[in-house]
């Protein structure tokens, strides 16, 4: 007679990367580049003036509750898809060696950044 | 420890380059690392604004450095690329039907295209008004 186990599933943590890595994918594609084109052209190259991104403005908003938010969103989240993106492009570019790392550096750099962000926010608060 | 040896296929280094479909899946692949500096970036901003008025006027004027101009160009390309890629995705995961018929592709992409303009528009706004 065989033994009948009761198979036992490994949770993947897989879907909660996967939905970062979605949720990212999404705001990337529609406010990375204005964000871009605002912060790294037009302000630098003087086409638009400061406007509402001076100092001033800028720091009343990190410092309410929606404005943390909304910078934490934004400068975090993205790196959760790009993170996402580099661990598997490293695979497709062949290289093998230690994919455990590799995940954990990935990913853990995508959370050391987001950590770095929301404590400078706390600290401004 | 397993005594089997699978045969695993050598695949040579610059395959993506041989093929335009796969050059252009590892260019969208790419515009991840441009967008991870873009953030970093935007990160040490934030650093700044909390060291005060100087520290972060003192991030502003790096900006205008040339370099920083041309990478955010650069930047601004590939996170485009990044943009019409998504796009082009978005009906294989918004499955929507109306009435029974399934929605068109070119519908829901052109639906993400205005949605992209008016946000866009409206972020253009926000900063200058």
């Amino acid at each position: 007679m065989t033994e009948i186990k009761e198979k036992k599933y490994i949770r993947s943590h897989e879907p909660i990367f996967w939905g970062l890595f979605g949720a990212g994918g999404m705001l990337t594609a529609f406010l990375t580049p204005v964000m871009i084109l605002i912060t790294g052209l037009l302000i630098p190259l003087g086409i638009i003036d400061k406007g509402n991104f001076n100092y001033q403005t800028l720091h009343n908003f990190a410092t309410s509750w929606y404005g943390a938010a909304i910078i934490l969103i934004l400068v975090a989240l993205p790196l959760w898809h790009t993170l996402h993106r580099i661990f598997h492009a490293l695979h497709d570019l062949g290289i093998k060696r230690g994919r455990d790392w590799q995940q954990v550096l990935c990913y853990g750099f995508a959370f050391a950044v987001s950590v770095f962000t929301f404590t400078i926010l706390l600290q401004m608060f | 420890m397993s005594k089997r040896k699978p045969y695993t296929r050598e695949l040579p280094k610059d395959w993506w380059m041989k093929q335009i479909f796969y050059t252009k899946y590892m260019l969208r692949e790419g515009s991840s690392i441009l967008i991870t500096f873009y953030s970093l970036i935007l990160a040490w901003g934030l650093l700044r604004l909390s060291q005060g008025e100087v520290a972060f006027n003192a991030w502003l004027e790096a900006l205008h450095n040339p370099f920083a101009i041309l990478l955010h160009l650069v930047a601004l390309v590939f996170a485009l690329y990044h943009t019409v890629t998504w796009f082009s995705l978005a009906p294989k995961a918004v499955d929507l039907w109306v009435k029974g018929k399934r929605l068109d592709d070119k519908v829901i992409v052109s639906g993400h295209y205005a949605a992209f303009i008016v946000v866009t528009v409206l972020c253009l706004l926000i900063i200058t008004l």
